[in-house]
């Protein structure tokens, strides 16, 4: 018998959904559709406008296709765009918010009341289209911290939108970056002024609750000169038969001396053992290091979601910037995930290291794609790759594709990949020492997660520990 | 403590062990020595569990439970301990990580609260020193980048902190020079005691230069042909196997 078979017993646990009455936007996509969503959110002309010229690019592009996954055709005509529990959601109290709502984040382990959350963590709740609530604003006020949602950041503050929103990744920049521009919904707005190193950890969870709706997020972070801010995202969604689009855009913006720590732990359900249902996690997500000395720091734990597609990237323009990307990806079941990352060198004597380490298991598919590249200006540019897979069992598979364009020839540049294999041997000296299977698989993941693990905000690495040995339960029999 | 009657097992449809019959009492050292293909690795992986081997015939009785019938990790936690011959990497967990898994598991399994870090702590570094071993082994990751020797060395360290009842040695003496076999052999005497029992599985008599054995048997073909004193690890070390296949054509003639 098989020590390394069955991989599929976990229980997805956030797979429940909440019966809401909610408001939706007539199913399909066209310009109708884009006023619907700006109307419905009270936008300024500015807004709108910006929305039906993503709109109107994303007609001329083609879904593409060089991405190593494969899913059966999106029918964007056949997706609603625009969900959002009834109750009007501009609030200025938690009592306010509808008990169902409060009772679905409770339940996902994220209590709204801030007497509840974590002392040191504020949390931006979105719900489908919506912004639920914002904790400790008031905390955060003092500082002089902007934390809120995208949509009242276009009202209360749109100067700093305007400036900032597409300067990282602009609608042209690919498909689903257009799509979101045009109809994004909500996400989460932060802004740290100079100086001033955010007090608590900032969080945004976002859950889908609703059917056949597509979820377009929006989340632009802001560091001033001299500023620091560590940002955590969360999403879960309901477990259906369908498919679900998620096509989030993240823009980071670091001015001098600032730094920005961003880490997801991602779970959206992952479709059933045979692939049925779950999420596509196309997501656009690019920071840039504008001024001198500053820093982006991506941290991902990506255990869900049927197709994870994305790039945390970093464009290094200020001299002596920093970009970081750490990721364990999990791939179990029928679960694909093509991610990695980008780094480009602009200014002299930038340095990035990117830490992947993916995982394999069941039928799970997985690739490894990364870009680094050096401008001709940028002298001594330093990059580090580390890129590892892991296999569980033998029906899975890993591949690594790491792309180099150097064009400066002082560039050092150092790539390193391992693909190993949890063997039964490893098993079966964990056994020897008194260590059941089970135990023995959670042991060597995270020991082999560790370098990535150890750059989590403490409670949220204890969290992606506990989620990992959750994805891969059942991994052995 | 450990009683085999008349074990057969086989891997891939081919019988490997025909027939084993061995006791072991508490305090007791058995040297098992044996040509290549004899099927001494074969006998302590199936003490210790690996599934790869199937037991067609024969039984295993070990502290008057039916060692067979017990998980691998089961055997673990009543105390009986392999050592490897090829010690296996666990890259990112670092040795007193696994260590202390290992020992809390085996006392959960006993009903006993796992051990505090501290405490822990304590009972390594003491180890350490009696081993003669170096405290950055804690933080090594198990067995990534050790050495042939630092390896064996480490598997009598885990076997130290595991304070097992039997001892099986696959091949400890393998693939270590004089220096590394002598610390390794001195480490094993310092946990010897009247309460555990020791097997020693190996090719050569010089390991029982320094770890001398009450029992040696002799493994031919998948069968305990001879057995006797550290005399008789002697005598095969001087004239090898040949004597002994010999002796064994005239019985069956």
């Amino acid at each position: 018998m098989n020590e390394i078979e069955q991989f599929t017993k976990s229980e997805y646990k956030y797979g429940f959904s909440t019966d809401i009455e909610q408001e939706l936007a007539p199913k399909g996509l066209n310009e109708d559709t884009v006023r619907f969503i700006s109307a419905k959110k009270e936008e300024p002309e500015w807004m709108l406008e910006y929305r039906l010229k993503a709109f109107r690019h994303w007609l001329t592009l083609k879904e593409p296709g060089w991405q190593n996954v494969t899913y059966p055709g999106i029918d964007y005509q056949d997706l609603y765009y625009y969900a959002a529990p009834k109750k009007k959601p501009q609030l200025s109290s938690l009592d306010e918010v509808d008990p169902e709502l409060l009772d679905t984040f409770a339940k996902l382990g994220i209590p709204l009341e801030e007497q509840k959350l974590l002392a040191n963590v504020a949390v931006d709740a979105v719900f489908d289209s919506v912004s639920v609530t914002t904790t400790f604003k008031e905390t955060l006020r003092e500082k002089g911290v902007i934390f809120c949602s995208f949509s009242e950041a276009i009202r209360e503050h749109p100067d700093l939108v305007k400036t900032y929103m597409g300067s990282v990744v602009p609608y042209t920049d690919n498909y689903f970056a257009a799509l979101n521009a045009a109809v994004f919904s909500d996400g989460s707005f932060v802004y740290i002024p100079k100086g001033v190193r955010c007090p608590m950890e900032l969080s945004t969870y976002f859950r889908i609750n609703a059917e056949n709706t597509g979820q377009f997020e929006r989340t632009l972070i802001i560091a001033d000169d001299g500023s620091y801010v560590s940002y955590l995202e969360g999403c879960t969604a309901p477990k259906r038969d369908e498919n679900q689009l998620h096509a989030a855009v993240v823009e980071l913006v670091a001015c001098e001396r600032a730094e920005i720590k961003y880490s997801t732990v991602q779970n959206w359900y992952a479709g059933d053992e045979n692939g049925k249902g779950g999420i596509y996690n196309f997501v656009t997500k690019r920071g840039i290091c504008k001024g001198n000395f500053s820093k982006i720091s991506w941290t991902q734990v990506e255990t869900g979601s049927a197709i994870t597609w994305k790039y945390p990237s970093c464009i290094l323009k200020g001299d002596h910037s920093v970009g970081e990307f750490y990721s364990v990806a999990v791939t179990n079941n029928a679960q694909q995930a093509d991610t990695g990352t980008k780094m480009i060198h602009l200014g002299k004597n930038t340095r990035s290291t990117i830490v992947s380490k993916g995982i394999s298991a069941g039928r799970g598919n997985q690739t490894y794609r990364g870009l680094v590249k050096v401008a001709k200006n940028a002298d001594g540019a330093r990059n580090h790759s580390q890129c590892d897979s892991l296999l569980i069992g033998d029906r899975c598979g890993a591949h690594t594709f790491p792309y180099f364009e150097i064009s400066n020839p002082g560039a050092r540049v150092e790539h390193e990949a391992t693909t190993s294999k949890i063997g039964e041997d490893q098993l079966f000296y964990c056994q020897s020492r008194g260590i059941a299977a089970e135990e023995a698989v959670s042991l060597i993941v995270n020991g082999y997660c560790k370098d990535v693990f150890q750059e989590l905000p403490m409670e949220f690495a204890m969290e992606a520990t506990k989620l990992l040995s959750i994805s891969l339960e059942g991994s052995v029999g | 403590m450990l009683s085999i009657q008349n074990l057969h097992a086989s891997v891939g449809g081919k019988d490997i062990l025909k027939g084993i019959s061995l006791e072991v009492k508490a305090g007791e050292v058995h040297a098992i020595m044996g040509p290549n293909g004899s099927g001494k690795s074969t006998l302590s992986k199936v003490l210790a569990g690996r599934d790869e081997y199937e037991v067609t015939a024969g039984s295993v009785s070990y502290l008057g439970k039916d060692l067979l019938d017990l998980s691998p990790e089961d055997r673990a936690r009543e105390g009986v301990f392999l050592a490897f011959q090829y010690p296996v990497e666990i890259p990112g967990v670092s040795n007193i990580m696994f260590l202390r898994t290992a020992l809390n598991e085996i006392r959960k399994y006993h009903g006993r609260e796992p051990v505090e870090a501290p405490e822990f702590l304590k009972l390594v570094r003491e180890k350490t020193r009696i081993l003669d071993l170096d405290e950055s082994l804690l933080k090594r990751p198990v067995n990534e980048g050790f050495s042939g020797g630092e390896k064996k060395r480490n598997e009598i360290f885990q076997m130290a902190v595991l304070e097992p009842k039997l001892a099986i040695l696959d091949e400890t003496d393998s693939g270590l020079d004089i220096d590394a076999l002598r610390a390794v052999s001195e480490g094993i005497n310092k946990l010897k005691s009247s309460e555990n029992a020791i097997i020693m599985v190996t090719h050569y008599q010089r390991l029982l230069d320094y770890i001398v054995p009450d029992f040696v048997h002799v493994l031919l073909n998948g069968k305990i042909v001879k057995s006797g004193n550290r005399e008789l690890a002697l005598e095969l070390e001087e004239k090898g196997y040949d004597w002994i296949r010999e002796e064994l054509k005239e019985e069956t003639a």
